[in-house]
C-alpha cells in the first residue's frame, strides 16, 4: 500500500513540473507589470527585463495622478460601469419579465426580433450610433457609453432564462393575496433570481469597465478618457515610461481583479452557464 | 386581459425605447447607409452596390480579411486543443489545482488593451525584452516579435492564446464535470488505456461543449481589434490589420461611413453564418 502510494506521488512529479511551467506562463507577465512598475526611469532603459525590484519606487504610482488626469479616468470608467450595470439590471429585468410571464399581442415576435440581434456584433451598430450620438450632441460625453452599453438583448434573454426557472405556483399564491404585477415581479421573482442577476452584474462590469473601441470612437477629449482609453494612448507617446504604464496598467485591472478574486464562484458559474465573452 | 397588456407594455417601455434606438434601428440603418457615400461633412448621396464593388479591388480589405481568416483559422484550433489539455490536467485531483485555476483564468478578466500593453515590452525587438533576452542567453538570435511582418501575427495570436486560455479551460471543466463517473469506472475495469479512455468517452461526451467553444471562439476572433490595436496598430505593412481594424479606420480615419457600413455588413455575414451553424446542430444534438 505505502509502496503503491509512493509511486502515485512519483507518477504525478510530472503533473507537478508541467503546472510549474504553466505557472510561470500565466503569471510571469504579471509579475514582470508589477516588477516594472518600481523600477526608477534609468532601470526600464536598461533593465527592462528584469523580474527583480531592486528598490520600491513607490513614487511612480505618484507619477501616474500627476502626469496625466489618471483619477479621473478612474472616475470615468466607474461611473459608467456603474450607471450601465444599474440600467441594465433594471431595464432587462423588467423587460425579461414581460417575456417571461405575462401575455399580450405580438410577444412571440417580438422576442424573436431581440434574439435576432443577440448575433449582430457592436461593430455594426457603431457607425450609426455614432451618428445617433452626434445628432444628440453626445459625443464625447460619458452618456454615449452608457446609454449604447445598457440595452443589450442578451440581459434580457439571460434573465428570461431565469426567470423561468422560478415555479409559477408561487406567483399563483401570490395573486391569491391580491398581489398585483409588480408585486410579483419585486417580491417574488427578483427575489428568486439572484444568481442570474449575479451573472449578469458580472458580464456586464466586464465588458464596460474592458471596453476600448466605443470609448475610441465616441470620446475625444482627454476629460472624458476612460481607463482602457488613457492606458491605450500611452504606448503612442513618443517617450514612453514603462514604470509609469505598468503602474497605470496595474490600477487599471487591479478592482476587476480584486472583485473576481472575491467572487470567483459566481464568474465560474457565470461563463460555464452562458459563454458569453467576458 | 386589459389590465395584463398594460402591465406588459409597461415592463416592456424602458427596454424597448432603448433597444429601438440603440440597437434595432443602427441594425437597420448600417444596412442602408452601406448603399451610401457619407462623409458626415456633407448630406449622403446613394451609391448603389458601389461600396460592394469597391471591396473586390480593395487590397487592403483582402489583407485585412486574410490576417482575421489566418489569426481564427491558426489561433481557434490551438486554443481549443490547449484549454482542453489544461482543462482535463486541472481537472486532476492535484494540489492546488483551485490556484492554479485561478491563475490561469485571470487573464481572462483583464482587457485586451492592458494585456497588449504588458505584453509588447516584453516582445521588444531588442536584448531589453524579457523574451529576447531569455532567447539571446540561451544563444538563440534576436526574434523581431511585433516589428517584423514575419512574426507579428505569431506574436498576435500568442497573447491572444494567453488572454483566452483560462477562460476556454473553465467553460472545458463545466463539460468535463458533467461527464459522470461510472464511465470512466466501467472503462477502468475494462482495462482501458488512457488515450482510449479520452477518445471514446471524453471526447465523445463533452462535444457539445467543443462546439460551444468553436464557435463562440470564432465569433470573438473574427472582433478581434483591440489587442492588435495596442500591440502592433495593424503594422507593419498592414501584416496584422484586421477586418474591424479596416472598419474603424474606413469610419473614423477617412470619414467614409458608406464603405465602413458594408465592410461591418461583411463581418455580420461570417457571424451569421457562424451562429446558423452553431444553431443547426446545437438542435440536433437536443433532439438526439
Amino acid at each position: 500500500m505505502a509502496m503503491a502510494q509512493s509511486k502515485k506521488s512519483y507518477k504525478n512529479i510530472g503533473w507537478y513540473l508541467l503546472l510549474a511551467v504553466l505557472f510561470f506562463f500565466f503569471f510571469v507577465p504579471f509579475w514582470w507589470m508589477i516588477a516594472t512598475s518600481f523600477k526608477s526611469d534609468t532601470e526600464v532603459y536598461t533593465k527592462a527585463y528584469s523580474l527583480l525590484i531592486n528598490q520600491f519606487h513607490f513614487e511612480n504610482y505618484k507619477d501616474v495622478f500627476s502626469s496625466m488626469p489618471f483619477g479621473k479616468y478612474f472616475m470615468n470608467t466607474l461611473f459608467v460601469t456603474v450607471m450601465v450595470i444599474l440600467g441594465t439590471l433594471t431595464t432587462s429585468s423588467l423587460a425579461a419579465y414581460a417575456f417571461a410571464r405575462l401575455h399580450f399581442p405580438g410577444r412571440d415576435a417580438l422576442f424573436f426580433l431581440y434574439l435576432a440581434t443577440l448575433m449582430i456584433p457592436r461593430q455594426v451598430t457603431l457607425i450609426p450610433n455614432f451618428i445617433i450620438f452626434r445628432e444628440l450632441g453626445l459625443l464625447d460625453n460619458l452618456w454615449s457609453l452608457i446609454l449604447s452599453g445598457i440595452f443589450t438583448a442578451y440581459g434580457t434573454f439571460l434573465l428570461r432564462q431565469s426567470f423561468l426557472t422560478v415555479p409559477r405556483e408561487l406567483e399563483e399564491a401570490a395573486v391569491i393575496d391580491g398581489y398585483g404585477y409588480w408585486a410579483r415581479f419585486s417580491k417574488i421573482v427578483l427575489p428568486l433570481s439572484k444568481s442570474g442577476l449575479v451573472t449578469l452584474l458580472i458580464i456586464t462590469m466586464l465588458n464596460i469597465w474592458n471596453e476600448y473601441l466605443y470609448a475610441l470612437v465616441f470620446i475625444q477629449t482627454e476629460a472624458h478618457r476612460t481607463l482602457t482609453l488613457g492606458i491605450a494612448l500611452l504606448r503612442g507617446d513618443f517617450d514612453v515610461r514603462w514604470n509609469l504604464v505598468m503602474a497605470a496598467t496595474l490600477i487599471s485591472i487591479s478592482p476587476i481583479v480584486i472583485v473576481y478574486l472575491a467572487c470567483q464562484k459566481y464568474f465560474v458559474e457565470g461563463i460555464a452557464l452562458t459563454g458569453v465573452k467576458g | 386581459m386589459r389590465e395584463e397588456y398594460r402591465a406588459a407594455f409597461l415592463f416592456l417601455l424602458p427596454n424597448i425605447i432603448g433597444f429601438l434606438i440603440f440597437s434595432l434601428i443602427p441594425t437597420i440603418a448600417s444596412f442602408v447607409i452601406s448603399f451610401m457615400d457619407w462623409s458626415l461633412l456633407t448630406s449622403p448621396t446613394f451609391a448603389g452596390l458601389s461600396n460592394y464593388k469597391e471591396m473586390i479591388h480593395d487590397s487592403v480589405f483582402w489583407v485585412s480579411m486574410k490576417n482575421t481568416a489566418i489569426y481564427s483559422f491558426i489561433k481557434v484550433p490551438l486554443n481549443l486543443i490547449l484549454s482542453l489539455l489544461l482543462a482535463i490536467l486541472l481537472n486532476k485531483k492535484l494540489h492546488g489545482r483551485n490556484f492554479f485555476r485561478s491563475i490561469a483564468f485571470l487573464p481572462s478578466v483583464c482587457s485586451s488593451v492592458s494585456v497588449a500593453l504588458i505584453w509588447s515590452p516584453l516582445m521588444e525587438s531588442s536584448e531589453n525584452g524579457l523574451i529576447n533576452h531569455v532567447l539571446v542567453k540561451m544563444g538563440f538570435n534576436i526574434i523581431p516579435f511585433l516589428t517584423s511582418q514575419k512574426f507579428a501575427m505569431a506574436s498576435v495570436i500568442l497573447v491572444g492564446l494567453w488572454k483566452e486560455l483560462g477562460y476556454f479551460m473553465v467553460i472545458f471543466l463545466a463539460g468535463l464535470q458533467g461527464i459522470s463517473h461510472s464511465y470512466y469506472e466501467a472503462a477502468a475495469i475494462d482495462g482501458a488505456s488512457p488515450a482510449t479512455t479520452f477518445f471514446h468517452i471524453t471526447f465523445p461526451l463533452i462535444s457539445p461543449t467543443t462546439f460551444f467553444a468553436l464557435t463562440t471562439s470564432l465569433i470573438g476572433s473574427f472582433q478581434i481589434f483591440d489587442l492588435t490595436s495596442v500591440l502592433t496598430n495593424g503594422g507593419p505593412a498592414n501584416a496584422t490589420n484586421s477586418l474591424v481594424m479596416y472598419i474603424y479606420q474606413n469610419g473614423f480615419k477617412f470619414f467614409r461611413m458608406g464603405y465602413a457600413s458594408s465592410l461591418s455588413l461583411i463581418l455580420f455575414l461570417f457571424i451569421f453564418v457562424i451562429t446558423y451553424i452553431q444553431n443547426h446542430f446545437a438542435n440536433k444534438w437536443v433532439v438526439n
